[in-house]
C-alpha cells in the first residue's frame, strides 16, 4: 500500500492504495465519488473522464499513485459555487443532451475541457473532441448542440433546415 | 405558442440534475455492508464437454469465501424462456435447458462454468485462474445453414437437431403466395444478412444479491428494464422464492436497448449465493464480459421475393429467414423473428399475399434476443431494400413505387394477422420530401461530384407494431406472460402526488413526462408530482419498459388510475360544496360547481380525503389512492418515412452521412423534446448498424469483435445533425392518450435509408451493385465497387 | 490486474536503476499498457513510471532538428512541434484528447504497435531514437511487430527529427479502435523522399521504397500512378484484407504528397 494525497474538487484527500489501484477506483471506492463511471476496459468510452492538473484524462487508464499530489476535478465539482448548474450543465439540461445519464459525467468533463481551450468551437471541432466519449442514447445531436449553446452560439437553426 | 407545461410541452427533464452533477444512483453505486464479490470463470472455447472442475487449490487462496459450480445448481431451475413458438406443423419449439452455471457442457465462449466469491474482486479473479478445468473441446457450429445439415455437431445433445422451430406465417397463405409469385409480371429477389449486433448500453450489467436471514427476504439490485419480470422469472422459475420474500430493485439504469429486459444467470447467481453464504454478493460486468454475456441482437439471414404486376402493384411477398438463437433461448428470443417480425412484413403497403418462413437455429454463440426494434428492423430492412431493388430493376422512381402501393384506408387488416388502426403514409412521405429538401438533391449531388465524391439518396418507409400489447393476443401467440401494465396514483394529504409505475425509465425521461400527463388532467403544477419506479416493493406490478410501450401501456394505466382519483375527488368536492356530483367541474386544479362561483381547490379536497371531518363517509372511504391495470386492445402502429444522403469516397469506399431526415407519425406527443431525443438515438443506432457495427464470430466460435477495439461504436464524428419531424399525427384510436410510442422508430427506420443511399451513390458513379451487406464498411463498399 | 508496485523516479538514472530490478517494466503514459494489464496479459512486479521525470519532457528546435523528450505527451507535441507541422498534426490526431493528455512519444515508439502513428513519422523522418545510453537510427530501430532495438531496461529519453522541406501524414482509421487501418507519412528532404507506412503490415511500420524512388524523382501524386503497393505480408482482419490495405497505401500516399507542406 502507498499513501497518496491529492486535491479533488478543491478538497485535500488522502488514502492508501495498491500500485494497481486505478484513479477511477480511488475516486469511486475510497472517496465514494460515484459520478465518475466505468463503461469499458479498453480506454475508449470516456465515461470515466476527469481532469488531472487541468488536463482531460481517462481515470480508468491512470494509476491513483500517479495522481499523487495532483489537482483532480470530477463531475461532482462542476457546479457553480452556489450549487446551481454550471453554464455547460444547464445547457445539457436545456437541450436534452443526456438520456440515461451514464456517459454524461464524462461528456461534461470532456466538453468543459474543450471550452477552456476553444471557447467557441465549431460543430466539427466538438465532434472531433468527443472522439473518446461514447454515448449510446442521444445520437450526439443534442450533446453537440448543448456544447455549442454553452459557448454562446445560436443553436436555434440546427435541424430546423 | 408551444405550451410550457402539461401534455405537448417540452418540459425540461428533472432527472437531469442528478445525472449532471454525478448524483445518479446506478447499480454499481450500490454497496451493501459486508458485501463479497463474484468473478465468473467463463468458457474460452465455444463448445466442450466438461470432464471435471478442480477447485481445490482455488479454495485455499486468500480471500476466497466459496466457489460454486454447476453442481450447486442441480435440482434448481434453469433460466426460463418466456415465449413458446409453435411451428408450421403445430409442434412446440425445441426448448433446451439453460443452467445458471454450465452443467456437463459449455456451449458458447463466455458460458459461465464456475463462480468464485471472495472478499475482493481481484482475489476472486486470482482464485478463478487457479481453478483446474478438464474440458474436451468439441467441434462448434457457428453458421446457421451448416448447423441444420445432417451430422452437424449438436449444441444440445438432448434435442433432435439444432433447429429450434420452423415457423410458417400465414401457413394457409403459402400456396396462394407461391402461385402469385409464379404468375407475377416481375419478381425481385434479394438475399441479405441482418448483421448481429451488441446492444452496448454504456452501463455494463451489475447485480448485487442480499439476503436478510431475520425475515428470510432476498433483495436483488440489478440493471434491469423490468424488475417485476425478473422477480417473477427468477423467483418462480429459478430459485423458488415466493414474491413476498423477494424484492428486485432496478435503480438508475444506464441504458438498456432491450438487452436489459432478460433474466440473466448472474442475477440468479448473486441472489442464490447471498442466501447460501449469508452475505451480500456483487457482480460488476466488465465491457469485455458484456460482449460475451449480454444477449446479442438481430443475426438473420434472409431471402425475400417481391412480386409485382404489370402496373407495378405489389402482389405478393415471400420470405425465408434463418434466425440465430445462439446457444440457449434467452427470455424472449423465440418471439423476435416470429411475432415481432412476420407480422410486420406488410409494411406500409397493401400487398395482398404474404408468406413468411423462419427457421430458428441453435449455434455455439451468445444467445440472441431483442435489441431496439426487435424483429421490426429486420422486417423493415428486407422489405424496404427489396422495394428499392425492384424500383431500380424496373427503372421507376422508388418514392413513386412506394406511394403507389401505400395502404390508404384504415383500419386495415394485413394478410399477416395484425390490424393497423390508423396512419397516413402519404402525409409522412410528403413531410419527408419537404424537410429533406428532396428537390435540391440534384444540386447537392453536383456539388459532391465537384469534390470527387459520389452522392446518393436513399428513402424508405417503416411501420412498427409497438406498445406491446394485448395479453389475450400475445397469449395465443405463445407468450407466457401478460403484457398489461400498472400504476398507482397516490395523492397525499397536501395535494402532492406519488405515482408508482410499472414502466422503468433508463433514459426515456418518464420522471418528467408522466407527471406532465397528470398535471394536465388535474391542472396542478408538474413539480407536485413524482414518479416512483424500479422497485418491486414500492410499485404494484409492472411488465417494464421495452417495445416502445411505456406511455402507450403504462401511461394509459396511469391515466385510468388518475381518472379514478378524479372521480373520487369530485365526490369529495361535491360534498364539500354541497352540490351534486354531476355539477362538479375540475379545471386548473380547482373544483367548481357549474354555473356558480362556488369552488374548492385541489389541496382542499385532498386534505379532506385524509382529514375527513366533513366527508361523505357513508359513501366513500377516506384517502385518495387508486390503482389501475391497463391491457391494451391492440398494438400501436407508429410509422414514418426516412431519407438519407451519403457521400461515397470512390477511392477508399468510405461512406459519410451528409444529411438525414425522419418524418414520423407517433400519434399524440407528450414531450416533443424527449420524443426527438428518442428518434435521434434510434437513428444513431440504425446508422451504426448500417455502417459500423458487427458482432463477428470466426468458424471456431470465437468472437472477433469482442471489445471496442473491434466493435465499432458510432462516435460523434460519424454522425450528422438529424432533421426530425413528428407533425404528421394520426392519434392511436384505442388508448386514452392517443399515443403510439417512439423509442424504436429511429432504429427501425434508418438502416434501409442508409443502404439505399449507398447503392444509389455507387450507381451514380457507374457501379451498379445489387446489394451490400451491412455494415457498409469502407472495405466492403470498396470490394463491392471493384468486383 | 495482477498486483504490482508502481515507483515514480524523478531522474533517468533512478529510472534505469529501478528497471534493473526483477520483472520491472517501464510505464509511459500507460494508454496501451494499462488496458493490457487489465486483461492480465502482463504481470510485472514493478512498474517504473516515467511520468515524473522532467528531464525527458519537452520540445526544442536546434537548427534543422526538432528534439522531443521521450516523456512528452501527444498533446504537448501537438501544441509545441509547430516547426514540424506534419508531426504536430499527427500528434493532434492520435487517439482522443484524454489519450493525448497521457500518452507519450517514447511510450508509443517503445511499444511499436503495428497500427500506431508515431512509428511512421520516425521512420519517414529518419529520426534518431535517443536512449539513456545510445542513439539509434530509425532504420535500425523498428524490428517488427511490437519489436524494437531497445534492450531490456533501456529508456527512450528523446527523439530527434530532422525537419523536412515538406511532409504530411494521412491516416485512414480503423472504424472501431480509431488506430490507423493504413497510415502513410511522406517526408521530403533535400536528399530524397521517404515514405513510411503504418497499420498495414504484419511486420509493423515499413518504408515503401518504390514510392520513395518515384517521389524523389518527381514529388507529385502523378509520379505514383504506375505503382502498386504489394499486398504480401499485409494484415488481413475484420476491417480490411491485404488487398484493400495495399490499395489504401497508394491512395493515402498520393493524398499525403498532395497535402505535403
Amino acid at each position: 500500500m502507498t499513501k497518496i494525497s491529492m486535491t479533488v474538487n478543491g478538497r485535500q484527500v488522502t488514502g492508501d492504495v495498491e500500485g494497481r489501484t486505478l484513479l477511477v477506483d480511488f475516486l469511486r471506492e475510497n472517496l465514494r465519488l460515484t459520478g465518475t463511471h466505468v463503461g469499458c476496459d479498453t480506454s475508449q468510452c470516456g465515461a470515466c473522464t476527469v481532469h488531472v492538473n487541468g488536463l482531460q484524462v481517462k481515470s480508468c487508464t491512470m494509476f491513483a499513485v500517479e495522481a499523487d499530489g495532483a489537482e483532480v476535478g470530477t463531475v461532482e465539482g462542476q457546479q457553480n459555487a452556489d450549487g446551481s448548474l454550471s453554464t455547460l450543465q444547464a445547457a445539457f439540461q436545456e437541450h436534452h443532451g443526456l438520456q440515461c445519464g451514464f456517459c454524461t459525467p464524462g461528456m461534461i468533463m470532456a466538453a468543459s475541457s474543450l471550452l477552456k481551450v476553444n471557447p467557441k468551437p465549431t460543430e466539427a471541432e466538438i465532434r472531433h473532441h468527443l472522439e473518446g466519449n461514447i454515448c449510446r442514447c442521444t445520437g450526439y445531436h443534442n450533446i453537440v448542440k448543448a456544447i455549442m449553446a454553452a459557448s454562446g452560439q445560436d443553436v436555434s437553426k440546427i435541424a430546423a433546415e | 405558442m408551444p405550451k410550457d407545461s402539461g401534455i405537448g410541452a417540452s418540459s425540461k427533464r428533472r432527472e437531469d440534475v442528478r445525472f449532471l452533477t454525478g448524483k445518479g444512483q446506478y447499480t454499481d453505486d450500490v454497496n451493501v455492508y459486508g458485501q463479497t464479490y463474484v468473478h465468473f470463470l467463463r468458457s474460452d472455447v465455444a463448445h466442450a464437454k466438461i470432464n471435471g472442475i478442480d477447485t481445490s487449490v482455488a479454495e485455499t487462496m486468500p480471500g476466497v469465501v466459496r466457489i460454486f459450480t454447476g453442481k450447486d445448481f442441480e435440482g434448481i431451475g434453469g433460466l426460463p424462456c418466456g415465449w413458446q413458438v409453435t411451428d408450421r406443423h403445430g409442434q412446440p419449439m425445441q426448448e433446451p435447458g439453460h443452467p445458471v452455471l454450465a452443467q456437463g457442457k459449455v456451449r458458447h465462449v463466455g458460458d459461465p462454468i464456475a463462480a468464485v466469491v471472495a472478499e475482493t474482486r481481484e482475489q476472486a479473479r486470482d482464485a478463478a485462474e487457479a481453478i483446474g478445468l478438464d474440458l474436451t473441446e468439441l467441434p462448434a457450429v457457428v453458421n446457421m445453414k451448416e448447423a441444420l445439415k445432417d451430422g452437424a455437431p449438436k449444441v444440445h445433445d438432448d434435442l433432435s437437431s439444432n433447429l429450434c422451430y420452423d415457423w410458417g406465417f400465414v401457413e394457409d397463405n403459402k400456396a396462394a403466395v407461391d402461385e402469385a409469385i409464379k404468375n407475377a409480371a416481375h419478381v425481385t429477389t434479394l438475399e441479405l444478412v441482418n448483421n448481429r449486433l451488441v446492444a452496448n448500453p454504456m452501463e455494463p450489467r451489475v447485480a448485487v444479491g442480499d439476503y436478510n436471514a431475520a425475515n428470510d427476504e432476498s433483495t436483488l439490485y440489478t440493471t434491469s428494464q423490468n424488475p417485476h419480470v425478473i422477480r417473477l422469472l427468477m423467483g418462480a422459475f429459478v430459485l423458488g422464492i415466493p414474491e413476498h420474500k423477494l424484492r428486485v430493485v432496478a435503480p438508475d439504469v444506464g441504458g438498456g436497448f432491450g438487452t436489459k429486459i432478460f433474466h440473466y444467470a448472474e442475477e440468479a447467481f448473486v441472489t442464490f449465493a447471498a442466501r447460501q453464504i449469508k452475505r451480500p454478493v456483487k457482480w460488476t460486468s466488465t465491457r469485455s464480459e458484456a460482449f460475451m454475456s449480454d444477449a446479442h441482437g438481430r443475426d438473420h439471414v434472409t431471402k425475400i421475393e417481391l412480386a409485382l404486376d404489370k402496373d407495378n402493384n405489389f402482389t405478393a411477398v415471400r420470405t425465408e429467414t434463418y434466425a440465430n438463437m445462439g446457444a440457449y433461448l434467452s427470455t424472449f428470443a423465440p418471439s423476435v423473428p416470429t411475432w415481432l417480425h412476420g407480422t410486420l412484413m406488410a409494411g406500409n403497403y397493401k400487398t395482398p399475399l404474404i408468406y413468411v418462413n423462419v427457421k430458428a437455429v441453435f449455434t455455439n454463440t451468445v444467445p440472441v434476443d431483442a435489441y431496439r426494434g426487435a424483429g421490426r428492423p429486420e422486417a423493415t430492412f428486407q422489405l424496404e431494400r427489396v422495394i428499392d431493388k425492384a424500383a431500380r430493376e424496373l427503372g421507376v422512381d422508388p418514392i413513386k413505387l412506394r406511394r403507389q402501393n401505400f395502404i390508404t384506408q384504415f383500419p386495415y387488416a394485413t394478410p399477416v394477422a395484425v390490424e393497423y388502426d390508423t396512419g397516413d403514409y402519404t402525409a409522412t412521405m410528403d413531410k419527408l420530401e419537404e424537410i429533406m429538401d428532396l428537390s435540391g438533391f440534384a444540386a447537392r449531388r453536383k456539388a459532391s461530384e465537384a469534390k470527387g465524391k459520389w452522392r446518393g439518396l436513399g428513402v424508405n418507409c417503416y411501420i412498427e407494431a409497438c406498445g406491446i400489447a394485448p395479453s389475450n393476443l400475445v397469449g395465443q401467440l405463445g407468450a407466457r406472460a401478460g403484457l398489461y401494465d400498472a400504476a398507482t396514483v397516490r395523492v397525499n394529504a397536501t395535494g402532492s402526488i406519488s405515482v408508482m409505475v410499472g414502466a422503468h425509465s433508463h433514459g426515456q425521461g418518464h420522471e418528467t413526462t408522466f407527471p406532465q400527463v397528470i398535471a394536465e388532467m388535474i391542472g396542478i403544477d408538474e413539480s407536485q408530482i413524482d414518479i416512483v419506479h424500479g422497485d418491486s416493493s414500492k410499485i404494484p406490478f409492472g411488465m417494464g419498459t421495452y417495445g416502445s410501450r411505456s406511455l402507450a401501456v403504462c401511461g394509459s394505466a396511469m391515466v385510468r388510475a388518475t381518472e379514478k382519483v378524479i372521480r373520487k375527488a369530485k365526490k369529495i368536492a361535491a360534498h364539500l360544496l354541497e352540490a351534486s356530483e354531476a355539477d362538479i367541474e375540475l379545471k386548473n386544479g380547482k373544483f367548481s360547481v357549474a354555473g356558480t362561483d362556488k369552488s374548492v381547490d385541489w389541496a382542499g379536497v385532498t386534505l379532506a380525503a385524509y382529514v375527513p371531518h366533513n366527508y361523505p363517509l357513508e359513501e366513500i372511504e377516506p384517502g385518495l389512492e387508486e390503482t389501475a391495470f391497463y391491457d391494451p386492445a391492440n398494438f400501436t402502429y407508429p410509422s414514418g418515412a426516412y431519407a438519407c444522403e451519403v457521400e461515397v469516397d470512390p477511392e477508399t469506399g468510405k461512406v459519410t452521412i451528409e444529411k438525414f431526415a425522419a418524418a414520423d407519425d407517433f400519434g399524440n406527443v407528450v414531450n416533443p423534446m424527449i420524443v426527438e431525443g428518442q428518434v435521434h438515438g434510434g437513428i444513431a443506432q440504425g446508422i451504426g448498424q448500417a455502417l459500423l457495427e458487427a458482432a463477428v464470430y470466426d468458424e471456431n466460435g470465437q468472437l472477433q469483435s469482442a471489445s471496442y477495439m473491434d466493435y465499432a461504436m458510432p462516435r460523434a464524428d460519424d454522425l450528422p445533425f438529424y432533421i426530425v419531424d413528428h407533425s404528421s399525427c394520426t392519434p392511436c384510436t384505442h388508448n386514452p392518450l392517443g399515443v403510439k410510442g417512439c423509442g424504436e422508430a429511429g432504429a427501425i427506420g434508418s438502416p434501409p435509408a442508409v443502404v439505399n443511399a449507398v447503392i444509389d451513390a455507387l450507381a451514380s458513379g457507374g457501379k451498379n451493385v445489387g446489394h451490400i451487406d451491412m455494415p457498409l464498411t469502407p472495405h466492403r463498399v470498396w470490394k463491392a465497387m471493384n468486383q | 490486474m495482477y498486483a504490482f508496485d508502481v515507483t515514480r523516479p524523478k531522474t533517468v538514472a533512478d529510472a534505469v536503476a529501478a528497471l534493473a530490478g526483477e520483472d520491472a517494466q517501464a510505464l509511459g503514459g500507460g494508454q496501451t499498457l494499462i488496458p493490457t494489464l487489465k486483461q492480465r496479459l502482463a504481470s510485472p512486479a514493478v512498474l517504473v513510471s516515467l511520468s515524473a521525470i522532467d528531464e525527458i519532457k519537452g520540445v526544442c528546435q536546434d537548427g534543422n532538428v526538432l528534439s522531443i523528450g521521450g516523456g512528452t505527451t501527444h498533446a504537448t507535441v501537438a501544441a509545441e512541434a509547430g516547426a514540424y507541422p506534419a508531426l504536430a498534426a499527427l500528434a493532434a490526431n492520435i487517439g482522443d484528447p484524454a489519450v493525448r493528455s497521457r500518452g507519450t512519444i517514447g511510450g508509443s515508439l517503445a511499444n511499436n504497435d503495428p497500427s500506431a502513428c508515431y512509428p511512421s513519422a520516425a521512420l519517414a523522418s529518419n529520426a534518431t531514437i535517443v536512449t539513456n545510453n545510445r542513439e539509434i537510427a530509425a532504420d535500425d530501430y523498428f524490428q517488427g511487430l511490437f519489436t524494437t532495438a531497445l534492450n531490456e531496461g533501456e529508456i527512450i529519453t528523446g527523439v530527434k527529427f530532422p525537419i523536412p522541406q515538406a511532409a504530411n501524414y494521412q491516416k485512414f482509421v480503423q472504424p472501431a479502435s480509431r488506430f490507423s487501418l493504413v497510415g502513410v507519412f511522406v517526408a521530403k528532404y533535400a536528399d530524397g523522399v521517404r515514405v513510411a507506412v503504418t497499420g498495414a503490415s504484419e511486420n509493423g511500420v515499413f518504408r515503401w521504397s518504390e514510392a520513395e524512388a518515384a517521389l524523389s524523382a518527381s514529388f507529385s501524386a502523378a509520379a505514383l500512378e504506375g505503382l502498386t503497393a504489394s499486398a504480401d505480408g499485409l494484415i488481413n482482419d475484420l476491417h480490411g484484407d491485404a488487398e484493400y490495405r495495399a490499395h489504401l497505401i497508394k491512395v493515402m500516399t498520393k493524398r499525403a504528397v498532395a497535402a505535403a507542406k
